[in-house]
């Protein structure tokens, strides 16, 4: 920024200010308050973070800035949104007539959203999406249109712009298309950009990646960015400063870095303890449960006590993969010949033991997750074998098979989808008693399930109720009480608490933590996301397009990290630290594809020991792999 | 694409085959066309009725007669009318324009209305005019066509005078049967499109062109439309087996020069070949539109172009 612009900036007014708004939804319980009399500024060519957890309200205010709300039955009941797009008269947004809003959406304020796999129109070509703002707001001609497009896609550093102008949405990657997203926010230059989540859905590369582009563009832009999110490590990032929302409440406003060191309210206090991160437990050979602080009606409370997770039994593995290797056939010629497979899964071993958490991380596309359903018999394997409890799976019988459905248990990502909305919980968690025939007498098995609800921390006497009564973290409670069930060995968790508020998810990874100690169970824990594989496993397995670049020790691998995908990772974790010196590693480059045409088998990579039990792929071997 | 087409070619032999093996079977159980033609004259010996089916070819097997109707269905031959000896193929050359304006008549007056309505009730979700629309959508599908048919020749043709009851001759003649067929249709369809528009109105893209600032009309009928258009357009496939269906109906009260008054008489008069060549043009006239909606998908949605 010029020196110009900036003593001006001292004395300028607000570019918005939110005064008093409160938004509401009409219920079928009545009106419902989101949004309860929020106030805040946004400096021209500063970021604001707003932060919060699902239903802190923090996405209807976003919506509500461009009065996007009248779209969603909400209405805007008090307060004002004025806005200075010229430095000078303020503009209130509330009262302002369908016309001027739609005067200024697109052109002085623009928003990107969270998804950006269905953000984008799937019938229309890119170059088509973008162009539409500019003919609208800049009365362009389609030519016009099309090579201003152009420009804007190489802003956003897409290689081959011109070709990209003619592709539609389904043809590229998230990653890809969030940055389209951008692209066509930037469009008209706007004073304002509104982000809502906009990299919460993207594989941290990427995101490290769109986080360093919207921060270019915003300094070379002299945009004023309102970023929404729920990652502390984002705000940390991103943030000047931070507007923290709970429950419809601004409970908390300050720059970024007083938020971080000296957080006033209790809820924010609560919220940055249960964050996750990075490099806590430096130095410590095991993981570690520690306290949790949780808001019991407006007060904090400590929640569990510190335990060293010393779990582990290396005595003799419960589960040993060997050579696992899993693909599927993609793309067809008319004559049903396979052309195209997807090599998922390409010699995978290792090793789990009885007490210990391995976590198997990765991105997109690099087989983590079908590692898991393999083991699970929810996909047959090409090839490669399982041993559980030292028998072969190859070698068993149907009998023997179901059998050890029962041992292995799966908790999925999305509670929200893994219940089965028609049936009571107790039901569900009982179906696994009932189908592998452990209890046959009926009160005991209602028995059986109030002590599965109370060992997950819920109460037995809400057995009868039905899913949708639950909030996210209780009903993940409920897909765990069910895994139990059947008194598994292992339990596969696969992005487990990856879709929780960061409160909650400290919540369920410390119950797992206990159920571990108590139990003694073993997990194979499959996340993308690094912070928890530190807080949660005893030894960690990074996979990249379907095979293991390195496996080792917790410790070793977080502190000692050898493969280069490896440290890529790690470096683009988003740390909760605002000291830090923002986004000092560049990372660039998509995640490569694992569809291969027939014939073109990848290189298995040879893996030497760095230390003991510490293992890495050779770097040579992994660049054949990926070319 | 061609491979594709190429497929759904073979697809539609098969079907052909098999609709024409039922027409030929089921049509020789309705009765001898011998003793219709022979109208119950008295002094009508066996002999006579055996010389008279001998004439027709109707003494060869099933499997010849059969046969020798593929055949001619191949070079376009559908053989000849048992009443009077006319050429099937003309008799469908004269009856199929009437039929296929009629049914095209219906359909686009159905969709000019059903898709207005439809966005309309969509975006009024939950309130009055919403509720209006469904409504009356129901009433729509409550009255049987030919109820519908008889209600207006009497309200239009003989109370006002204002439309011809029977006929066709000229466009208001067309008025009462497009539109007798196109309430049934609407009445359906209206509801499709409306259902269809909530769940693309729910989709984030369509926020995103909200927040580009677009007039509602445009995120309506540009952004939102084309993407709800696939279950319309695979269902407008669907019903046009039930539309030739209803137009046997519909064409008999308005005596229409269609297929469905070719069809009915050639059912009534047990008159074999013109009923074989009207069922089995009508089939492949089904099959042909069925194809065509498989290709329109890919204009429709990109996402299927390329798989």
């Amino acid at each position: 920024m010029s020196d110009a612009t900036a003593k001006r900036g001292a004395a300028r007014e607000p570019l918005l200010s939110v005064r008093s708004l409160s938004v509401e939804f009409r219920t079928e319980q009545g009106p419902f308050r989101a949004v309860k009399e929020v106030s805040f500024d946004v400096e021209p060519g500063k970021t604001l973070a707003v932060v919060g957890e699902s239903g802190s309200g923090k996405s209807v205010t976003s919506l509500a800035i461009m009065r996007l709300t009248d779209y969603t039955g909400g209405r805007i009941v008090g307060g004002e949104v004025l806005f200075r797009p010229n430095g000078g008269e303020a503009l209130d947004l509330v009262k302002a007539s369908d016309d001027t809003l739609r005067s200024i959406r697109g052109k002085d304020i623009a928003m990107i959203f969270q998804e950006p796999m269905t953000s984008l129109n799937p019938v229309f070509t890119i170059g088509n999406q973008i162009g539409e703002t500019l003919s609208l707001h800049e009365g362009l001609n389609a030519r016009e249109a099309r090579l201003r497009a152009k420009d804007l896609l190489q802003k956003v550093r897409l290689p081959d712009a011109e070709k990209l102008l003619d592709r539609y949405p389904h043809q590229l990657s998230g990653g890809m298309r969030q940055r389209v997203m951008i692209a066509m926010a930037l469009a008209c230059n706007p004073k304002l950009l509104i982000a809502d989540e906009p990299t919460t859905a993207l594989d941290v590369t990427i995101q490290a990646q769109i986080l360093n582009i919207i921060r270019d563009l915003q300094q070379e832009m002299g945009t004023a960015v309102i970023f929404i999110t729920h990652d502390m490590g984002v705000v940390a990032e991103m943030a000047d400063d931070v507007v923290v929302m709970w429950k419809g409440d601004k409970v908390e406003q300050a720059p970024v870095r007083d938020i971080f060191a000296a957080p006033q309210h209790p809820y924010t206090r609560a919220l940055l303890s249960a964050v996750p991160r990075l490099g806590s437990l430096k130095g410590q050979p095991l993981p570690k449960r520690t306290p949790v602080m949780l808001m019991d009606g407006g007060e904090p409370r400590q929640v569990g006590e510190t335990h060293v997770q010393n779990t582990a039994n290396y005595t003799k593995p419960v589960l040993q993969v060997e050579k696992l290797t899993t693909r599927f056939d993609v793309g067809k010629t008319f004559l049903g010949r396979v052309t195209h497979r997807v090599h998922a899964v390409e010699e995978v071993s290792f090793e789990i033991y009885p007490g210990e958490t391995l976590a198997l991380v990765g991105e997109s596309g690099s087989g983590k997750s079908t590692i898991g359903r393999t083991l699970q018999q929810l996909i047959e394997p090409t090839g490669g074998t399982v041993r559980f409890d030292g028998r072969d799976m190859n070698a068993m019988s149907h009998g023997e098979r179901r059998k050890l459905r029962q041992q292995i248990q799966y908790i999925f990502q999305d509670p929200f989808a893994s219940l089965d909305p028609r049936h009571t919980v107790g039901y569900s968690i009982a179906e696994p008693i009932v189908v592998h025939g452990l209890i046959k007498d009926r009160k005991a098995i209602d028995k059986r399930v109030h002590e599965l609800m109370e060992q997950v921390g819920l109460q037995p006497q809400h057995a009868k109720r039905y899913p949708h009564e639950f909030s996210g973290g209780q009903r993940q409670r409920v897909c765990i009480a069910r895994a139990l069930a059947s008194d598994p060995k292992l339990i596969i968790a696969d992005e487990s608490v990856s879709a929780l508020d960061v409160s909650i998810q400290a919540q369920i990874v410390n119950l797992l933590m206990e159920l571990q100690a108590k139990r003694g169970l073993s997990y194979l824990f499959i996340t993308h996301d690094m912070a928890v594989v530190e807080k949660i496993s005893h030894r960690v397995a990074v996979m990249y397009l379907g095979q293991i670049v390195e496996i080792g020790t917790r410790q070793a691998v977080f502190e000692n990290p050898q493969h280069s995908y490896t440290r890529k990772l790690l470096s683009a974790v988003p740390i909760a630290d605002p000291q830090r010196e923002r986004a000092k590693t560049r990372i660039e480059g998509e995640i490569p594809s694992p569809v291969r045409p027939v014939g073109k088998e990848p290189t298995i990579h040879r893996m030497h020991e760095v230390e003991p039990g510490h293992w890495v792929a050779l770097e040579a071997d992994a660049m054949r792999g990926a070319a | 694409m061609a491979g594709f087409i190429l497929k759904r070619l073979l697809q539609a032999v098969f079907v052909i085959l098999a609709v024409t093996l039922i027409v030929s079977f089921a049509v020789r159980l309705s009765g001898d066309p011998a003793i219709m033609l022979t109208g119950g004259a008295g002094g009508v010996t066996e002999q006579d009725l055996q010389n008279i089916r001998k004439s027709l070819g109707l003494e060869r097997p099933f499997i010849i007669q059969y046969f020798s109707f593929l055949q001619g269905i191949v070079v376009g031959d559908f053989g000849r009318s048992f009443m009077g000896g006319t050429p099937v193929a003309k008799l469908i050359g004269n009856a199929l324009p009437a039929t296929l304006l009629l049914a095209f008549a219906s359909l686009l007056t159905s969709i000019a209305f059903s898709v207005p309505l439809g966005v309309y009730a969509a975006v009024k979700r939950g309130r009055w005019p919403d509720q209006l629309i469904r409504i009356l959508s129901l009433v729509g599908l409550s009255f049987p066509n030919f109820w519908l048919a008889i209600m207006m020749v009497l309200f239009f043709s003989i109370f006002l005078g204002w439309l011809p009851p029977s006929g066709m001759e000229g466009p208001q003649s067309f008025v009462m049967p497009a539109l007798t067929m196109a309430i049934i249709l609407t009445a359906t369809n209206v509801r499709l499109v409306r259902t269809s528009m909530l769940e693309t109105l729910s989709q984030q893209y369509i926020m995103v062109a909200r927040s580009k600032g677009l007039k509602d009309w445009v995120v309506l009928y540009k952004h939102a439309l084309r993407n709800s258009a696939i279950p319309l357009v695979t269902y407008i496939g669907l019903q046009f087996g039930g539309l030739i269906g209803s137009i046997v109906i519909v064409e008999r009260v308005f005596n229409w020069p269609g297929m469905g008054t070719l069809a009915f008489d050639a059912i009534s008069a047990r008159d074999y070949p013109v009923l074989q060549g009207t069922i089995t043009v009508l089939a492949l006239f089904i099959v042909f539109i069925n194809i065509v909606i498989d290709i329109a998908y890919g204009f429709i949605d990109p996402r299927i172009r390329t798989e």
